[in-house]
């Protein structure tokens, strides 16, 4: 495989020198020049997502095996590039009012893109590492990045070690693993895996260690103390970010590393997977009933969400995949339009986070009630709504390969967590109205609130092709 | 005359990373120790990686090593700096001061 063929990086090496190139203007302007940097990277990204449109989506693996391009790769990263510009697009006018307009944000935010599109992407431990590195030091940055707010600080260092700790694990069990099946290549371990009758004690160590450390960044249960505190404490334009896309990278990453070469391994890791899955959804389910916060509910609500997600890897079929798949991008689109709401959740110019501070919504903004309303109801998994069918192939994919008290306890747990989502339509609703929030919408907040909404009940008349674009796009795991 | 074998290099590695996981879980006094102790632990990897290198002669180990060297250096840097946001934020870096957050 000697082929140089770059082709398949287009997207990867035009964000990376739209970063940099920006970076210098940034630094030759001054911050007064940060929205126009903003909407230049959402730009750059919309232009990378149409590089990855127009590439051809078969598999290609290049740089000597480090990269894979294939469907799955191709429809992962679309659904980074599009979590991305949400996330910008909410952030613009939220950057202003906290006094933290800096241009640095956007070309975080873009760089921390590149990371997982190279995690998406990867074929190798080392692109792994590096891919997963990557996203991780921008993330790091961006939860600290209001330097003046203690809380902000105290995230970015609460983060920043957990994050650490969690890369050390995962990178002793990339050592063992290369040492036991003598390689960092994915095709090679598979291939060197698939010829042993039992796994190797230290393949099963080295995979234990990858687990933990990726568990750390999808926030699954027992790796997840880090999710409240960040998501409380960061920005809040920070925390869409968190909620929206490095977990549909990680969770890719995931999807490759189990489904590909440690297939053979499907009995050691499915243990692990079944115990973290049911243990995130759970607490997600327990420990979110409790808060007051709604950043904080609503980390509790991304880790129980994960846990759901994870079912359907225990399922390790094409389908559970393909359930996976459409779970992440609908739960994608709802937290986007919750973000957007809750980011506008100002009163004097100052951020009001409280559950209580949503009372009488639907009669001081009728409009972001209703559409939170729809959000919520989503969530909770109550059909016709898109949430509903992305849990509902989530527990068909795990009956399907007999895993009966799995799905019973999800659906038992989404029930206690209809529970929270309902409490706060009922805030909104039926509580005494206090005060409106600050001023209307910008357009880019509305923009990305009409399209989650849409998107919500476009899919009750049409779900055929999103499921069927997510089948084929997990389907390419498995050849 | 003891042969330094494969396993001693294994089990110096085992040793040095959980020394570095205790630190982080068990100190109790300075973010600086935590640095320490995730450094010490990317260390304890790198020496797994070069030990298996020279055993499977196959250089991809010493490779990746030169990359964690490089990635651990930018960490500690990006970690310092969040650590100085902290300390002008709240004037202590104490790990019992980093508690505004609970729940």
């Amino acid at each position: 495989m000697s082929d140089f063929n770059l082709i398949p990086l287009l997207p990867e090496i035009f964000l990376s020198m739209i970063a940099m190139g920006l970076l210098i203007v940034g630094v030759s302007q001054g911050n007064k020049v940060t929205p126009v940097i903003c909407w230049a990277c959402a730009g750059g990204l919309a232009i990378a997502a149409l590089l990855l449109l127009g590439m051809n989506w078969d598999t290609h693996v290049v740089l000597n095996g480090m990269f894979v391009f294939d469907q799955f790769a191709g429809f992962m990263k679309l659904l980074i590039i599009l979590g991305l510009i949400t996330a910008l697009a909410l952030s613009v006018q939220y950057l202003e009012q906290e006094h933290m307009a800096r241009f640095e944000y956007p070309i975080l935010v873009v760089l921390a893109g590149v990371g997982m599109m190279m995690m998406v992407s990867a074929n190798n431990l080392l692109a792994l590492y590096i891919g997963l590195e990557l996203q991780s030091l921008s993330l790091y940055v961006l939860a600290a990045f209001n330097r003046n707010s203690l809380r902000s600080a105290e995230a970015g260092i609460k983060y920043f070690i957990l994050g650490a700790l969690s890369s050390g694990m995962l990178l002793f069990g990339i050592s063992l693993i290369y040492g036991f099946t003598g390689s960092i290549d994915f095709t090679v371990i598979g291939q060197s895996l698939g010829g042993l009758e039992t796994i190797p004690f230290g393949v099963t160590f080295g995979l234990v260690f990858i687990l933990a450390g990726l568990a750390f960044k999808i926030s699954a249960v027992p790796f997840h103390m880090w999710t409240p505190d960040v998501y409380q404490g960061a920005p809040t334009c920070v925390t869409a970010l968190f909620a929206i896309v490095p977990k549909v990278a990680a969770m890719a990453l995931l999807m490759r590393l189990l489904f590909d070469p440690f297939m053979a391994a499907q009995e050691q890791w499915m243990q692990i997977i079944y115990f973290i899955s049911l243990a995130s959804m759970a607490l997600g389910a327990f420990a979110a009933i409790a808060q007051e916060n709604i950043k904080r509910l609503l980390a509790y609500s991304s880790i129980g969400n994960m846990g759901y997600a994870l079912i359907g890897i225990v399922a390790g079929s094409p389908e559970g995949a393909g359930a996976v798949v459409l779970y992440i991008l609908i739960y994608m689109v709802m937290t986007a339009g919750v973000f957007a709401i809750v980011i506008g959740m100002r009163r004097e110019n100052i951020a009001a986070e409280q559950i209580s501070d949503l009372g009488g919504l639907s009669k001081t903004h009728p409009v972001q009630a209703y559409a939170m309303a729809i959000f919520m109801f989503s969530m909770s998994g109550i059909p016709p709504l898109a949430g509903f069918f992305g849990k509902l192939f989530i527990f068909q994919a795990a009956v399907a390969q007999e895993f009966y008290i799995l799905a019973t306890l999800g659906i038992l747990t989404s029930v206690v967590a209809a529970y929270y989502y309902l409490r706060i339509i009922k805030v909104m609703f039926f509580d005494e109205a206090v005060d409106g929030f600050d001023q209307a919408m910008p357009f880019a907040r509305r923009a990305v609130l009409f399209i989650a909404v849409v998107f919500l009940l476009a899919f009750i008349i049409r779900p055929e092709a999103i499921i069927e674009s997510a089948q084929s796009a997990a389907s390419a795991l498995f050849i | 005359m003891i042969d330094i074998q494969m396993e001693h290099y294994l089990t110096l590695a085992a040793l040095i990373f959980t020394i570095g996981v205790f630190g982080i879980f068990l100190n109790r006094k300075n973010v600086i120790v935590m640095l320490m102790s995730i450094e010490l632990m990317l260390l304890a990897v790198n020496i797994n990686f070069v030990a298996f290198s020279a055993y499977l002669n196959d250089l991809a180990g010493q490779v990746f090593t030169m990359f964690i060297l490089t990635v651990a250096a930018a960490e500690a840097a990006i970690g310092l700096a969040i650590l100085v946001a902290f300390f002008r934020n709240k004037g202590s870096i104490a790990v019992e001061d980093i508690s505004a957050m609970k729940g």
